[in-house]
């Protein structure tokens, strides 16, 4: 029995294949209709989050299976005390396979230890979202045919923005791939990523503050919210939350086949002006962000893929 | 000149680094036997300069060498029996430790959910780092 912890627990050849069905099934949906016909997955989410968990609720209703679960702690025996470990033993009784979202770093982990089903990590703290950086690969891959030899900018807030750590951890194990990092200051990426990971893997990198001069040398540009629970100064923030904003006149200086991905919810720092722009593809990254979770489901849960 | 006899059986905890005497002690869980334990503190060492022993009169039954490893892998271990060293043991930085350091991140799950054990894992031999099983959290070797 296999979990979904960190994405890195998966080989570069795992998640080609898994990416492989995920494509399989944005093309071929109604094939994959009642492939878990008699499986139920149970959302644990200790803390809301309405987009990951409605997109884990979808992707097993679309491959024929039910869902339980609850939305919060308080909705849960947490509230009165009861521990991960334990909940997930109860939980292993009702359900085929569980998706956790918890606010404490390593619960993911502890869950695993004590199930008796397949977990996967759906977001532990500022730790590990295995399931968003799946949804990221599986979006550059569709649009672009291919996850190696390209340039990457990532913009935004890089100190504390875990997708953006996962997203790096993810693509330096393809060939080819330069980042430009592009962040103020106050936000310019952990030293332990530019150093145990970009550096420690002879990876190409620059770090910038200027959106603008970085835009014509992209491929990607993955946009991050500035997060205002980040920040203990609200000065700080409001100083920091408009600092890149993409607009129409920024977008013109990028690539006609460069891709912009945002993980999502946006505040202002992508303007609803570029919405319309066939290169904006965070609401399409949503779509493959479901299609990546059906796939990621019936890889644990051993499903056969219909012919 | 201090003078403690030599042991009969028993185990000698030599080379270790002035000062750390009392740590090892109390994580080896020492303190609990009801032998003689003798602390002999900044001993001349020409290899040291100044070093702390401890001496065990009696065999310890699960010496937890990992702990000691974990804390400086440079002391010697001398097992005594019959009045000689009957075998020195060598002490290598241990992959992963258990309940000897407590992880401070106020976001990682051992904070909330306090039964469950404190693991480390050794994550970097040439820098003696250490990273949280469920957090990832960095700790330095030194205590």
């Amino acid at each position: 029995m296999r979990h979904m912890l960190n994405p890195l627990d998966f080989s570069v050849e795992e998640i080609d294949q898994l990416l492989s069905l995920a494509s399989d099934i944005e093309h071929n949906l109604p094939k994959y209709a009642h492939v878990c016909d008699d499986k139920i997955l149970a959302t644990l989410f200790y803390e809301p989050s309405t987009r990951t968990r409605l997109s884990f609720e979808s992707a097993m209703l679309h491959l024929g299976g039910r869902v339980l679960g609850f939305s919060s702690a308080n909705s849960s025996s947490a509230a009165k005390g009861e521990s991960v470990a334990d909940t997930i033993r109860t939980v292993s009784c009702y359900a085929d396979i569980a998706a956790m979202r918890h606010p404490k770093e390593g619960s993911a982990l502890v869950a695993s230890m004590a199930s008796q089903i397949p977990v996967i990590n759906a977001g532990d703290g500022g730790h590990q979202h295995p399931t968003q950086t799946l949804t990221d690969l599986l979006t550059i891959y569709s649009l672009t045919g291919r996850l190696d030899n390209m340039t990457i900018g990532l913009c935004g807030d890089l100190k504390f923005g875990r997708t953006v750590h996962s997203l790096i951890e993810a693509m330096v194990r393809y060939p080819g791939v330069k980042f430009v990092l592009i962040a103020p200051d106050e936000l310019r990426i952990p030293s332990y990523i530019r150093e145990d990971v970009l550096t420690a893997h002879n990876i190409e990198f620059k770090e910038v503050s200027s959106l603008n001069d970085a835009m014509p040398d992209l491929d990607i540009l993955y946009m991050t919210r500035v997060q205002k629970e980040r920040f203990f100064n609200e000065e700080d923030y409001i100083r920091l939350k408009d600092r890149y904003i993409l607009d129409k006149e920024t977008m013109k200086l990028a690539k006609e086949n460069m891709f912009v991905l945002h993980p999502l919810p946006r505040v202002n720092e992508i303007s609803t002006e570029v919405d319309a722009d066939p290169r904006a593809a965070y609401f399409k990254q949503v779509q493959y962000g479901m299609y990546v979770r059906m796939a990621l489901i019936m890889t644990l849960l051993e499903v056969e893929k219909p012919c | 000149m201090l003078n403690i006899s030599g042991l009969q059986e028993g185990v000698v905890l030599d080379h270790i680094q002035s000062g750390k005497s009392l740590d090892i002690y109390y994580h080896l869980g020492l303190d609990k036997l009801d032998c003689q334990v003798a602390i002999i503190k900044n001993a001349r060492s020409n290899k040291m300069g100044r070093k702390d022993i401890i001496k065990v009169d009696g065999a310890i039954d699960n010496l937890d060498l990992d702990v000691l490893g974990y804390i400086d892998h440079n002391i010697t271990v001398n097992i005594i029996q019959g009045g000689v060293i009957s075998e020195k043991k060598r002490l290598k930085l241990p992959k992963k430790i258990t309940n000897v350091i407590r992880c401070k991140n106020p976001r990682c799950i051992t904070s909330i959910e306090q039964e469950l054990p404190h693991i480390f894992q050794l994550t970097d031999e040439t820098t003696e780092t250490y990273r949280c099983m469920y957090c990832e959290e960095k700790y330095g070797k030194n205590l």
